[in-house]
């Protein structure tokens, strides 16, 4: 193809994204588009996976059998989102297996918050309430977003993550309702995730490098700081509604702007998590790529078994 | 309490699919594909949406305030009555599927049975029942025809694990005293005259999946006596954690 053909085909494709039309599989798209959004597509899925372990910790020892039922519930929709989004991402040509070396080497990332431990119970009525909270601020916005697949996939996921936050604030008003060490529970987990949930949603903005271009393909709707403070403004009512604190001295709601303030967030423990010195990394690299090694046997047995019965078929018909 | 046998014969079935419902959830997130996590899942759903009918409805008859996760946690171990063979630890996806394909099909039968109980809960429990566990049981024999006519090491490894297991099955079909007077009463079923059937259909399996049917005279019981494996105070642990640390709260 002449540069001249390239350079139409560019003028075509940005038109499309600028009549908000969607980008599809089979479309012409620039390399640059397609290598973004398997990036971005994959590390959200990758952030499914991981996601099960911290409140898969919880499976076994839940406090009734409607908990329990529940948050078996909740982390095999984590599987099933997992499994849209590598389907999303394999549309652009790249396949399930590379997109799982990607992540087992660490050359892909995924949300960082899933490197923060579940200690107590009260952690996986935080995380449905702060962490599921904060993803569907930012995946609302990815609803509307270019690439067909991944809108359409988000559109499922956000009904289903929307329940979850609202069965994870059940469970902090439950707990908030409680006794005193119950409710004290509820706090400590608020304190220990509330900031790690301000840095879901990235650099500041004059620190991220991607988002220029992301905001032009549509693939962004909003910047980072703008979801954040969205996400702050949404969440402390709450807090008051179950009486427990937000840990940030500086949080203070501004009437001028009509927004909270809040504190500077520790962008030193943000970048060692996100470069892979967090309290967990190591552990739920080793849980994803142990399952994904002791499998293997699984899954050749699998691939065996299927070219036996297609042979069998072939010779059965012959 | 005035429905005793009735409430012994419920917990004897409703255990068996807590604690296997319990084996399989720690199974979750670490399955060796996405698809196959997410079936097993779903079998661990099922399973504790049947415990918790079963034992809504024995609390209900035990009538003494205590409510279906009392039962469920707060009990000691010799009080519960599950098989041994389902409390057997997830070593590797051959045992999962041997132990799951061993006990579904004992599974349905049980199911299929309970269907013309003359307790009309016990009857509605099954009909929901029957529809899930004949997924669960196609989709262990699946697998176990998978493994067995896959490889040669995973052939080599689910048999291993049919072999394992084989001795656990005889106890499926022993009755408690409770069993015993259920089933004269047309309430419950009896469990000996499903034998011969399971051991056929087992084998019609285990045939198709390539594999040897376990000539082993041997057999290991003692769950329904309350009598469990060195395993079991493990799975109560977890299982009653939340309950024993924290107790007479709501969650």
């Amino acid at each position: 193809m002449s540069e001249k053909e390239v350079k139409n085909l560019e003028a075509i494709f940005e038109a499309r994204i600028a009549r908000d039309e969607k980008i599809e599989p089979k479309d012409w798209m620039p390399e640059k588009y397609r290598q973004t959004h398997i990036r971005q597509i994959s590390q959200h899925a990758h952030s499914e996976i991981v996601g099960m372990l911290p409140e898969g910790n919880w499976i076994t020892r839940a406090p009734s059998l409607r908990r329990k039922a529940a948050l078996l519930a909740k982390v095999q929709d984590e599987a099933g989102h997992g499994l849209y989004l590598y389907s999303a991402t394999e549309t652009l040509g790249i396949s399930r297996e590379e997109l799982f070396d990607q992540l087992h080497s660490g050359k892909a990332k995924y949300s960082s918050i899933f490197n923060y431990p579940t200690i107590t119970w009260a952690d996986i009525g935080a995380i449905g309430w702060l962490v599921d909270g904060a993803a569907i601020i930012n995946q609302v916005a990815l609803c509307t977003t270019s690439f067909g697949p991944y809108a359409r996939a988000m559109v499922r996921i956000c009904k289903e993550e929307s329940f979850h936050q609202r069965q994870g604030y059940e469970i902090m008003l439950t707990l908030c309702n409680g006794t005193p060490e119950q409710k004290a529970m509820a706090q400590d987990a608020l304190n220990r995730w509330w900031w790690p949930s301000l840095m879901m949603f990235g650099p500041r903005d004059a620190d991220s490098p991607h988002t220029e271009q992301s905001m032009k393909w549509k693939l962004k709707r909003k910047t980072n700081d703008e979801l954040r403070q969205q996400f702050v403004d949404q969440t402390v009512p709450q807090a008051d509604i179950l009486g427990i604190t937000v840990p940030d001295p500086d949080l203070k709601f501004n009437a001028e702007t009509g927004h909270y303030d809040f504190g500077e967030i520790d962008w030193d423990e943000f970048w060692q998590v996100v470069k892979g010195h967090g309290p967990c990394n190591k552990e739920r690299m080793e849980a994803r790529v142990g399952a994904w090694e002791r499998g293997s046997w699984v899954r050749e047995a699998a691939m065996a078994y299927a070219e036996k019965q297609a042979k069998k078929k072939v010779a059965k018909a012959s | 309490m005035k429905d005793q046998d009735l409430y012994n014969y419920i917990l004897g079935i409703a255990d068996n699919s807590l604690i296997l419902g319990q084996r399989l959830g720690e199974l979750c997130g670490h399955g060796p594909n996405l698809e196959t996590d997410i079936a097993l899942t779903n079998i661990a759903l099922d399973l504790f949406g049947q415990t918790r009918s079963y034992y809504q409805y024995a609390a209900k008859i035990a009538g003494d305030g205590r409510t279906e996760d009392d039962i469920a946690m707060l009990r000691n171990e010799r009080d519960y009555k599950n098989v041994l063979l389902v409390e057997q630890p997830n070593t590797h996806f051959g045992h999962v599927i041997a132990r799951q394909f061993l006990f579904d099909v004992y599974h349905l039968q049980l199911m299929n049975a309970l269907q013309h109980s003359e307790d009309e809960m016990l009857v509605a429990i099954a009909r929901k029942g029957v529809k899930e566990v004949s997924y669960h049981k196609r989709f262990s024999g699946d697998w176990l025809k998978r493994l067995g006519d896959g490889t040669d090491e995973s052939k080599q490894k689910i048999q291993e694990a049919i072999d394992h297991f084989w001795p656990y099955t005889d106890e499926l079909f022993d009755m408690s005293d409770s069993d015993k007077k259920m089933a004269e009463q047309g309430i419950g079923v009896d469990l000996t005259a499903l034998k011969d059937e399971y051991y056929k259909q087992i084998s019609e399996v285990l045939e198709e999946a390539t594999l040897t049917i376990p000539d082993n005279p041997y057999s290991k019981r003692g769950g329904k006596q309350g009598i469990h494996t060195e395993h079991m105070g493990y799975i109560l642990t977890e299982l009653q954690y939340m309950q024993r640390t924290y107790p007479n709260m709501t969650w």
